[in-house]
């Protein structure tokens, strides 16, 4: 079972519920819900939480699901945060890094091509290190960042699982970040939006290869054997 | 969406505290004003600050340079010990940004005049 966080200000939880609706049972989760009971994997999307008016994904870590959230985590099951969702990650403390204005200063909206750098996590385990996925993005803070050690310490451990492809960084991510993993291998955040990319009609299917990857009966074997 | 964010900007500031907090300049609180400036750590691009910079020599500001831009928050705060956490957990971003706190002195404790 799937559940999609929904916190007020969130947008793009309908279309994650129909793309996990796609490989398996998923429902919402309400930011004031605190029992998780039955999810196997949390999603957090798009959007803007409480209105991002402080700095984006600031204040959703406080929301009581994200308690809940936090424990799942801890528990070595799967936590997607996509777009927003991977700002409330940092913001909480989830992942490593921050989420800075895009460095053109502008809403940049468009389709990227991702480079899969690790097929070692249950999020990209259907797909192959070197595999190109056509992804659309639409973000204004989605510079990725951290001090250069941190940024070392990620990339030794294999903590970079998709780079935007040679010439397409949108948004100036350091190294061409676009997606991080924790060190327990089980919280996953990226800007792209694979829940965009589900169907034929949308101009690409690879995002759904990151939901099919976390409905494989082996997602979550497979956290808790990166976590041991 | 506007709608369901501006009822969530509501509510999420309560959620944060302890206790409702009174109205500062109507009772006989004592409390301090302060600011806080917040700003973007050295060494991280401030893409803001820079496309200021590039506009100033076309506006007629010459020789302006390394233009950063941060934010001022004002507030008053019944305990000021408190203002450091709430700088590191919500105001600011220690990992992006540095932040200073300025404490103005005793709030007036006469509400100002209404206006005419």
């Amino acid at each position: 079972m799937f559940g999609v966080l929904q916190f007020p200000g969130s947008c793009d939880e309908r279309d994650a519920l129909l793309a996990c609706r796609r490989v398996g049972d998923a429902r919402l989760v309400w930011h004031e819900e605190t029992d998780l009971e039955g999810v196997d994997v949390v999603v957090v999307p798009g959007g803007f939480s409480y209105g991002d008016y402080l700095r984006v994904g600031a204040i959703a870590r406080f929301a009581p699901a994200m308690e809940a959230v936090a424990e799942h985590a801890a528990a070595g099951k799967p936590v997607l945060g996509i777009c927003n969702g991977f700002q409330v990650l940092c913001e909480a403390g989830l992942l490593p890094g921050a989420l800075l204005p895009n460095d053109s200063l502008r809403f940049v909206c468009r389709q990227v091509e991702l480079v899969v750098e690790s097929s070692e996590t249950p999020f990209t385990q259907g797909c192959r290190a070197g595999d190109r996925l056509s992804i659309p993005i639409k973000h204004e803070s989605g510079r990725y960042f951290a001090p250069p050690g941190q940024l070392d310490e990620l990339e030794a451990r294999g903590g970079v699982v998709l780079r935007y492809a040679p010439g397409q960084n949108p948004n100036g991510s350091v190294r061409e970040i676009a997606a991080v993993v924790n060190e327990g291998g089980n919280v996953m955040g990226l800007m792209p939006h694979p829940e965009h990319a589900v169907d034929p009609l949308t101009g690409s299917t690879d995002g759904l290869r990151i939901f099919a990857s976390l409905a494989a009966p082996a997602a979550e074997s497979e956290a808790a054997r990166i976590s041991a | 969406m506007a709608a369901s964010s501006a009822a969530a900007g509501t509510a999420a500031p309560q959620a944060l505290t302890a206790a409702p907090t009174p109205a500062v300049t109507t009772t006989n609180v004592e409390g301090v004003r302060a600011k806080v400036l917040i700003r973007p750590k050295q060494g991280i691009l401030d893409p803001q600050g820079k496309a200021i910079e590039r506009a100033l020599p076309a506006l007629g500001f010459d020789g302006v340079s390394n233009v950063r831009v941060g934010r001022l928050v004002e507030l008053e705060a019944d305990d000021p010990d408190g203002l450091a956490d709430l700088c590191e957990k919500l105001l600011a971003n220690p990992l992006i940004e540095d932040y200073e706190i300025e404490l103005d002195g005793e709030t007036p404790q006469t509400p100002p005049p209404p206006e005419s």
